[in-house]
């Protein structure tokens, strides 16, 4: 079964055409391509859900079924055909015959620019790993302090099973399944994720961040992801990899639930870097997220983002205020080149009583590309003394790029404070040539702009990350002024 | 050191310098002067390698080497530095991360290893002495929201830190206060040494009250019109620049 591929498999549907029906082939390591109910009952099968995960997913097929992709972003680009996708593969064994030398010589030196460790690049590139004893303690160490703690942190389909009662709550209690075209799709057919419960008043002792990249390789395209702070509880949390992932799923659409409640506090950090697609724009990643989060009283949501990959990028990490005196914040910093399109930006609800919110929003566009900032502010009628700070600032390399702001306000209550600053500005020929003169060659003149630039919020960044972050946009940006 | 043989520099299909002939050697100050447009900051530019110009004929040498071909930051690796009459700014990067990398960069560039963060901050502070700067404000974005003083300050507290082998203060002392004059000009004393040489680019002889060169140039219409000692430049501020328009 290991050698069949997905080619055999097209050639058997069109001669055989279901002739075993669904159910016989669960065994294979891919599902034949195409949506339909019975696919969505397979993998709820295949992953041994209970019988209200299988109904959760159905309602949510039956609902995308009804829905008509949306169109009203500022990127073009050709729709995926849903029935052209396989749901289902199972996770891509390590191939013992592999080695790095294996491995695109251009993708070990972006690595090495990075400074990934070998075993992390190993990882990544499923090379089998040698013995490695600190990687094996650090997640050793790491799984028992989180134990102590009561802290659960795991794969989401191990959570359905193991902790039902959390999942069966919160899942879909933010981003509901009809929420949107892409989330819809995502509950009905999502592969994978992470679940991660901190306790009431527990402050979780680590960035939940290196276990997490070494195993976050491989999740698939339907990601899932459900934080959840329970009162008075603290958790910053790490979301993928500064490296650069060569994925051949084309369509990436995830969804990222984050509950705060009482008192508590949630800092998601996110770096992607998917594939981009190529100099003339061929090929790369489509990134289709919903990211959303839940503040109840006093309760505080960050969102800080580093975006440099996907051909197209459709995303808006949002924070709903309900609680009075909640806070939400949204750092981003997104860089297209050559051929690349972003829509991302935030939606800020307010809902409760002097609630705050600030977004920060850096654009950097180079190439060709097309990088815009769509962002609500709502205050509810409701919502006295709300307050808001935007700030988005663009930053053009070159004559053929483009840089959009659409900020969207809608205040129904009279006390509110909303402020929105936005500036657009290019990398001069002079400031080059000042930094030139100063013995600091162009690329990494650009370099010192484009993070002086960004700063603001690569401050918000995680030590650790924001070192990585830092190298990421120089790299991202390498060669994009001539 | 410097050596500036028949230059010829154009933007776009304007001649500016229309053969320039300057000797500079090590120890030496020369003083560039001359009216709005008659080619000074293209002078400068080209010395340091700017682009925006083309060398249509002649050369700079700088120790005998041809810079024809070297990129604007090859030739501050070799020691060339120019105050800029108007320094650009860069948002969100401090004085003190400018610097450090600008003299990485230059250090890397010439074999050496990076400037371990203790001698960094032993120079930055004796530096920042010399010309009376407050330590907070080399935190701040470059350039950003400074006055025009602190600007020109700065530049010097750059020429300091680089210590460069030819050092072009182009109008330096354009938007200084007298007093701001005098810290910036006693900073420029202090580092002028046996082993480089200083070109003061300025319209006034005010400066030079400070900063005392030994040679004085009239630069007009693209050419060096007068040269002599210091005493020019006192004649030219009691004739003015007619005196050398009405001879040309």
């Amino acid at each position: 079964m290991s050698k069949y591929t997905e080619d055999d498999l097209k050639i058997e549907l069109e001669t055989k055409e279901y002739e075993y029906g669904f159910y016989t082939d669960i065994e294979s390591e891919t599902f034949p391509i195409g949506l339909n109910e019975d696919i969505v009952r397979a993998i709820s099968l295949k992953k041994e859900e209970p019988q209200w995960m299988t109904d959760w997913r159905i309602e949510a097929f039956r609902a995308w079924k009804e829905m008509i992709e949306p169109e009203w972003a500022n990127v073009h680009y050709v729709k995926p055909d849903f029935q052209a996708i396989s749901y289902y593969s199972a996770p891509k064994q390590v191939d013992p015959n592999k080695t790095l030398d294996d491995v695109d010589p251009e993708l070990l030196e972006m690595y090495k620019k990075l400074g990934i460790s070998v075993d992390e690049q190993k990882m990544m590139n499923n090379v089998a790993m040698d013995i490695v004893v600190d990687s094996v303690s650090v997640a050793t160490t790491f799984k028992k302090t989180l134990g102590e703690k009561g802290i659960i942190f795991c794969p989401i389909s191990e959570a359905i099973k193991e902790h039902p009662e959390l999942v069966r709550k919160y899942l879909g209690s933010v981003v509901p399944q009809k929420d949107n075209f892409y989330a819809a799709l995502n509950s009905a057919v999502f592969s994978d994720g992470s679940f991660c419960y901190i306790p009431k008043g527990v402050r979780c002792p680590m960035e939940l961040s290196t276990y997490f990249r070494i195993n976050q390789a491989g999740t698939g395209q339907f990601e899932r992801t459900l934080v959840i702070a329970d009162a008075g509880s603290y958790v910053s949390y790490l979301e993928g990899c500064t490296a650069p992932s060569r994925d051949e799923n084309q369509l990436h659409a995830a969804v990222v639930e984050l509950i705060a409640l009482d008192d508590a506090e949630i800092k998601y950090s996110t770096v992607q870097n998917w594939f981009p697609g190529n100099k003339e724009g061929k090929g790369g990643v489509y990134n289709f997220v919903t990211k959303r989060g839940l503040c109840e009283t006093n309760a505080k949501i960050s969102w800080t983002q580093v975006e440099t990959g996907s051909a197209v990028t459709w995303k808006y990490p949002s924070c709903i205020l309900k609680g009075d005196n909640s806070v939400g914040e949204f750092y981003s910093i997104a860089v297209t080149n050559n051929y690349q399109q972003a829509d991302t930006g935030t939606k800020m609800i307010h809902l409760g009583k002097n609630t705050k919110s600030t977004i920060i929003s850096k654009g950097i566009s180079a190439g060709k590309s097309q990088n815009s900032y769509r962002g609500l502010v709502q205050i509810s009628p409701r919502a006295d003394n709300a307050r808001n700070f935007s700030q988005c600032d663009s930053l053009l390399m070159g004559n053929n790029c483009g840089a959009h702001t659409f900020p969207y306000i809608e205040s129904k209550n009279p006390s509110a404070k909303i402020e929105h600053e936005a500036t657009t500005s290019k990398i001069g020929e002079d400031q080059v040539f000042y930094c030139n003169q100063r013995g600091i060659p162009t690329e990494k003149a650009i370099a010192l702009i484009v993070n002086g630039f960004s700063k603001d919020v690569l401050n918000k960044l995680p030590m650790e990350f924001a070192v990585e972050a830092q190298k990421l946009l120089e790299i991202s940006l390498e060669g994009s002024v001539g | 050191m410097l050596s500036i043989k028949n230059l010829h520099a154009s933007i776009g299909d304007k001649e500016i310098l229309k053969g320039i002939n300057i000797e500079v050697k090590a120890g030496e100050v020369h003083a560039i002067m001359g009216p709005n447009g008659s080619g000074k900051s293209t002078l400068s530019a080209v010395i340091a390698g700017n682009e925006n110009y083309e060398v249509t004929d002649g050369a700079v040498f700088l120790d005998g080497e041809d810079l024809a071909d070297l990129a604007p930051e090859e030739r501050a690796h070799k020691g060339v530095f120019l105050s800029f009459q108007y320094p650009v700014e860069i948002p969100g990067v401090s004085v003190t991360n400018f610097m450090k990398t600008a003299i990485n960069e230059t250090r890397k560039a010439n074999g050496q290893a990076e400037m371990p963060a203790n001698e960094m901050l032993k120079v930055i502070r004796e530096k920042s002495e010399l010309l009376e700067i407050d330590r907070k404000f080399l935190s701040r974005s470059l350039n950003e929201g400074f006055s025009g003083g602190e600007k020109k300050r700065n530049e010097i507290f750059q020429m300091a830190m680089l210590e460069p082998k030819l050092a072009i203060l182009d109008e330096t002392d354009s938007g200084l206060d007298i007093d701001a004059l005098r810290i910036v000009a006693n900073g420029v004393n202090k580092l002028k040494s046996e082993k480089n040489a200083i070109i003061v680019i300025t319209h006034y002889q005010r400066l030079l009250d400070y900063i005392v060169p030994d040679f004085v140039h009239v630069l007009y219409n693209g050419r060096i019109v007068k040269s002599g000692g210091k005493e020019l430049a006192y004649e030219l501020e009691e004739k003015g620049y007619d005196w050398i328009k009405a001879e040309n």
